[in-house]
């Protein structure tokens, strides 16, 4: 069903349900995101897509990722509220997270230093590579790679990503789709010495060259795609799949 | 083999039936508080004493025992009641019992020692209702708990059970979500939201298949309102979940009840077993050709998921994070289905205003928030309990009257409501009725009902810094804003108790509270800054103490803290045996000293000296 909103004074058209956040794109408005990708289900962890909505009257400061769009709904996605806001959750960011991506984007909000910064709070940033939670990398395992080798443990200040038991996820297949999608950088994904590496996860595949000695994929990954899409076992062998 | 009762007719035919035979019987009603509070004191024992006695005495076909669900008053446990006449013996020990049953149950004599005396008074009140903690309540769902056998289906339909149920039936279901409406039935649970218009929300809704959840994730610390009515009466629970299924079309309901509550669960099982037995739950209820059943989901304790969508999910099997509404259960809950959600209270309420009518429910409260509300009293307050009040009464009267004020002749300082995300009202504040708006508009909240008294020993940055600590460990972690918010308004409360906080530290702090207020997903992020904000409002000169002059009033935070021996000792050598630290020095008979660089600042030395000697400075 389409409704109609507007963004800041412009009239929107967007489908029931849809995400605000994309909408907002859609119509050429900026809004910053670290934890928002189309291919997964939003879930409103970073905080930095705040915009200011209402919704049937009421105002409020709302995350748009996962704010699912109704008719009449009026969006301002810049204020000086707003900007504030953003700028706090990018400085609380800054003080878990040394990630380069972090620092970027807290510097357009004006933020260069964190005033929650403590030594335990740069060490934990240390331990965890810059990784701010976001959880992108769990979803697109879950989601797009059916997988589901990554999950979140504990709650509240004690919560983060890794693997079950913190150990190698023996089904990990080495997609590197989790890397592709971080927006910190802070898996760690390499390829040396006809090994695949995911650092953050300590799963080390070795890479499979078909019978032209040229290098494919994680002979892992391969043998879950093939299962998958129900190929021939040989197949990546024979030098199939894209053209290389 | 209990009868199945197939239509509102054969209900009364059965009820009169039961009160026929509870009269013709005759039988003295000895009720013997055994909630979670009584059992700690030994209320088992003292029911086994009794049975014993009884057996004894040749009186069992005279006097009945019943063990019922909690009687609120736990200060005095474990509590005895005699009906008819509602005599209250209280502190029973299983010792006591042969004497009481002699004296009191055989002859009608009173033993004083058994009777509470009031400490205000002096006074001794035979009466339940004589005494002022039981006399300024107005006990709806909880008066039930002293008269009812919580494993007794026959007892809660002699007591007006499932006539609720009924009516509603006869009414249809669009009249019985007008009633509910008409009763202006806010959500116990702490959100305060219109019960019938949620009702009326998943009614409209086109589905295959509704559900009906109860939430009983009781998670703020020192609240157990909902226990004690899930432990002494849960076949209102129950019936109003029934009521509430039947209206919107629900046929499955899910209590999510905490995994630490065992005797909860397990009285829920049992009345869930007698319920369907006599055909309250299964098919075709009473004859209306409608279905319902009931399963239990127990916790596993994450306070979080007593936020309405993290129940859901939690329920379908996995983590308790909050989702943003809308869509709101009613339209998607669990499994994607349309889906009512109230609390234990909320739904205990609904069978009374069925029963009685709309009418009767408004005539008790203030304008917007109509009926009782339960309380769990706690904290430096002389009579700890369960209260049941009519909304509106002042919070003065709540402590004062009902809680008798603060002991040991301590001043009074501030009272918390709302549990852990609610807020410190101070003295200034007590003559404020007690509703849904009132609080919130003073920065507090009714949340579920936890009140938690504190007097002047207590440090209002230091009670911070507690609720902060339990709100970051308990955030589900998922928004930056709640997760690391709490966390660094946590290091910045405990800075300031540590002595570390200066002239940036409050400013940082209200800053911070925007952005985690404003910028949180759920309820847990949006009202987790209360504790700072009141705190902050009502007692900021105690902040300032703590950051200006490295002072802790109270005499709290042991950063900002020093003992010392006064001139009032008399170097009895009891102070500096007990120190763990060997730090106090001083010969007999002379004024001891303490070495303040060695000192843990444990207080063991000032509770142990007989002559007030040490002080803290």
């Amino acid at each position: 069903m389409t409704v109609e909103i507007t963004i800041n004074g412009v009239k929107a058209k967007a489908e029931k349900g849809e995400s605000l956040l994309e909408v907002i794109r859609k119509y050429g408005f900026d809004v910053p995101s670290l934890c928002h990708h189309h291919a997964v289900e939003p879930c409103g962890s970073c905080r930095v897509c705040l915009v200011s909505v209402t919704d049937n009257g009421r105002t409020k400061l709302a995350a748009s990722c996962n704010y699912k769009v109704r008719e009449g709904l009026d969006i301002t996605t810049d204020s000086e509220e707003i900007r504030r806001n953003r700028a706090m959750v990018l400085e609380l960011m800054l003080a878990e997270s040394n990630a380069p991506a972090i620092q970027k984007l807290a510097a357009e909000y004006g933020v260069t230093s964190s005033r929650f910064e403590t030594e335990e709070s740069k060490a934990l940033a240390a331990e965890r590579d810059g990784c701010i939670l976001c959880g992108l990398c769990v979803r697109v395992c879950e989601e797009v790679v059916e997988v589901a080798a990554l999950n979140f443990k504990g709650r509240g200040d004690k919560r983060d990503v890794g693997t079950p038991y913190q150990e190698t996820p023996q089904n990990c297949i080495a997609c590197g789709a989790c890397a592709y999608v971080c927006p910190t950088d802070c898996i760690g994904f390499v390829e040396e010495n006809g090994v695949r590496k995911l650092k953050k996860w300590n799963r080390e595949l070795p890479i499979l060259k078909d019978d032209a000695g040229r290098p494919v994929g994680p002979q892992f990954q391969l043998f879950y795609f093939t299962q998958k899409a129900g190929l021939p076992a040989d197949f990546y062998k024979k030098g199939g799949g894209p053209a290389r | 083999m209990m009868a199945r009762i197939n239509s509102a007719k054969e209900l009364q035919a059965y009820r009169d039936e039961v009160v026929k035979k509870v009269k013709a019987a005759g039988k003295k009603e000895v009720a013997v508080c055994c909630g979670t509070g009584c059992q700690a004191y030994g209320a088992k024992d003292v029911v086994a004493a009794f049975q014993e006695e009884i057996k004894k005495q040749g009186l069992g076909d005279k006097v009945e025992i019943k063990p019922t669900g909690c009687h609120g008053f736990c200060e005095r446990g474990t509590l005895v009641l005699m009906h008819p006449e509602k005599q209250l013996y209280q502190r029973v020990q299983p010792e006591a019992v042969a004497e009481i049953v002699e004296k009191t149950i055989k002859n009608g004599e009173i033993i004083e020692e058994h009777l509470y005396d009031n400490p205000t008074t002096g006074e001794k009140h035979k009466l339940e209702s004589e005494i002022p903690f039981y006399a300024n309540q107005k006990r709806l769902i909880l008066s039930n708990n002293g008269e009812i056998d919580p494993t007794s289906i026959d007892d809660y339909i002699a007591h007006g059970g499932y006539l609720g149920l009924a009516k509603s039936i006869e009414m249809g279901a669009e009249k019985t979500i007008e009633e509910v409406k008409a009763a202006k039935l806010r959500g116990r649970g702490g959100g305060g939201f219109p019960a019938g218009i949620k009702w009326e929300m998943a009614a409209k809704q086109e589905a295959d298949q509704k559900y009906i959840i109860c939430n009983a994730d009781e998670g703020d610390p020192g609240a157990f309102m909902d226990r004690s009515i899930l432990e002494g009466n849960p076949l209102a629970v129950i019936e109003g979940m029934t009521i509430a299924a039947l209206a919107t079309g629900a046929d499955t309901a899910y209590v999510y009840v905490r995994y630490e509550y065992p005797l909860a669960i397990e009285r829920l099982n049992i009345a869930l077993g007698q319920a369907r037995e006599m055909g309250f739950l299964g098919e075709n209820i009473l004859g209306s050709g409608k279905n319902f059943d009931v399963k239990i989901n127990k916790g596993g304790g994450a306070f979080v998921c007593g936020e309405e969508t993290a129940l859901i999910r939690s329920i379908e099997g996995r983590t308790g994070i909050p989702k943003p509404k809308p869509p709101f259960p009613a339209e998607s809950g669990v499994f994607g289905k349309p889906t009512n959600i109230n609390n234990v209270e909320t739904y205990a309420n609904v069978p009374g205003i069925l029963r009685e009518g709309a009418k009767w429910f408004t005539s008790m409260g203030t304008e917007n928030s109509s009926g009782t509300k339960i309380f769990s009293l706690v904290g430096k307050v002389n009579n700890t309990g369960l209260v049941e009040v009519e909304m509106g009464m002042k919070l003065r009267d709540i402590v004062f009257d009902i809680g008798g004020g603060v002991p040991n002749g301590r001043k009074f300082k501030a009272v918390q409501t709302g549990g852990p995300s609610g807020g410190c009202l101070p003295e200034s504040k007590l003559d404020l009725k007690v509703d849904f708006d009132s609080l919130t508009s003073e920065g507090s909240m009714m949340g579920s009902g936890g009140m938690i008294v504190m007097d002047d020993q207590t440090c209002m940055v230091d009670v911070c810094k507690y609720f902060l600590g339990f709100l970051k460990f308990e955030s589900c972690g998922n928004c930056t804003t709640c997760r690391e918010g709490l966390r660094r308004l946590h290091e910045l409360v405990s800075q300031i108790c540590d002595g570390k906080g200066d002239e940036n530290t409050i400013p940082l702090i209200e800053e911070l509270c925007e952005t985690v207020q404003k910028g949180s997903l759920c309820a847990l992020g949006t009202t987790g800054v209360n504790p700072v904000l009141s705190t902050l409002k009502y007692f900021r000169d105690e902040y300032e103490a703590h950051i200006k002059d490295k002072k802790c009033p109270a005499g709290v935070c042991k950063e900002l803290i020093t003992y010392e021996v006064t001139d009032a000792c008399t170097g009895c050598l009891v102070c500096k045996k007990r120190c763990p630290e060997n730090c106090i020095s001083g010969e007999k008979k002379q004024k001891h000293v303490i070495d303040t660089d060695k000192c843990i600042k444990c207080g063991i030395c000032m509770d142990a000296c007989k002559f007030d000697a040490i002080r803290i400075y």
